[in-house]
């Protein structure tokens, strides 16, 4: 496909929420994907978005499998639902998906936060999410610029050809 | 599609400047793209440049991660050496097609 883009994005500043695989990811594609492209970017854990850059948690992230009507069986039947709260299912699931990413050469979440940071994309952590969870810098992925307020957040969010993208 | 002279080559160019034919390449028409791209090649370029020729004329698809993994450059000087979008404008000068990668 041929993109032209006369007046080209510059600078993406993406917030992370969710704490599934699925959320974490999807940010670190895109910020990920904004630095390969030459784009700057600034990115924004809370809440439970923060287990993707808490050293304890960020390599243990799970898919949820209640709750989760896009949830099938290998092979595309249904997933019930109830399957989703046996013990172990949702650890099978997760490992299948992280199984899946690798085959595509995408990578464990902290090796993806270092492809980032190593093309000059920034992680920042909320401080009202960290100071509920308890968290503080040394609970952190050592690359964590700092724990910023949404205020300090928005200051860097500014500048021609920005976008604020909520996953 | 649009054919140039580059480096005293005749090369045909899609319409984002990548070489159409991996063929017409040689280390000085990788030189003239690269001062497009404001580059200066150097022998780590070079490096660069042959592993992603080598994995693309064995048909393997191209990531970062894969080039950073090759055991030439890591991830941050890959950056170093094509800044502004390593893969993208090392394939370029590497006269391969504009890789299809999300990663």
């Amino acid at each position: 496909m041929v993109t032209k883009e006369e007046n080209p994005l510059k600078k993406v500043c993406i917030i992370c929420a969710k704490g599934s695989i699925e959320d974490v990811y999807a940010t670190l594609v895109m910020a990920n994907g904004a630095v390969m492209e030459g784009i700057e970017a600034k990115v924004f854990f809370t809440f439970f978005g923060l287990d993707a850059i808490t050293k304890k948690q960020m390599k243990k992230l799970k898919t949820a499998t209640v709750g989760n009507p896009a949830m099938r069986m290998p092979g595309g039947l249904p997933f019930p639902t109830l399957l989703g709260v046996i013990p172990g299912v949702e650890a099978g699931v997760s490992w299948m998906m992280k199984k899946g990413m690798d085959k595509l050469d995408i990578p464990p979440v902290g090796e993806f936060l270092e492809m980032i940071t190593a093309g000059g994309g920034e992680i920042f952590a909320c401080k009202m999410a960290a100071e509920m969870f308890k968290l503080k810098k040394e609970d952190l992925w050592d690359e964590v610029i700092d724990i910023i307020t949404v205020g300090d957040f928005y200051a860097m969010c500014g500048g021609e050809n920005t976008q604020i993208i909520f996953t | 599609m649009e054919e140039k002279s580059i480096a005293g080559v005749n090369i045909t160019l899609n319409e984002e400047g990548y070489l159409t034919d991996p063929e017409q390449w040689n280390e000085d028409v990788a030189k003239e793209i690269a001062l497009e791209e404001e580059i200066e090649l150097s022998d780590k370029h070079f490096e660069v440049l042959n592993y992603l020729r080598e994995q693309f004329l064995a048909g393997e698809s191209l990531s970062i991660r894969k080039v950073g993994n090759a055991g030439i450059v890591n991830i941050k000087e890959l950056y170093q050496l094509f800044p502004g979008g390593p893969l993208k404008k090392s394939s370029r000068i590497a006269g391969i097609p504009k890789p299809a990668s999300c990663v």
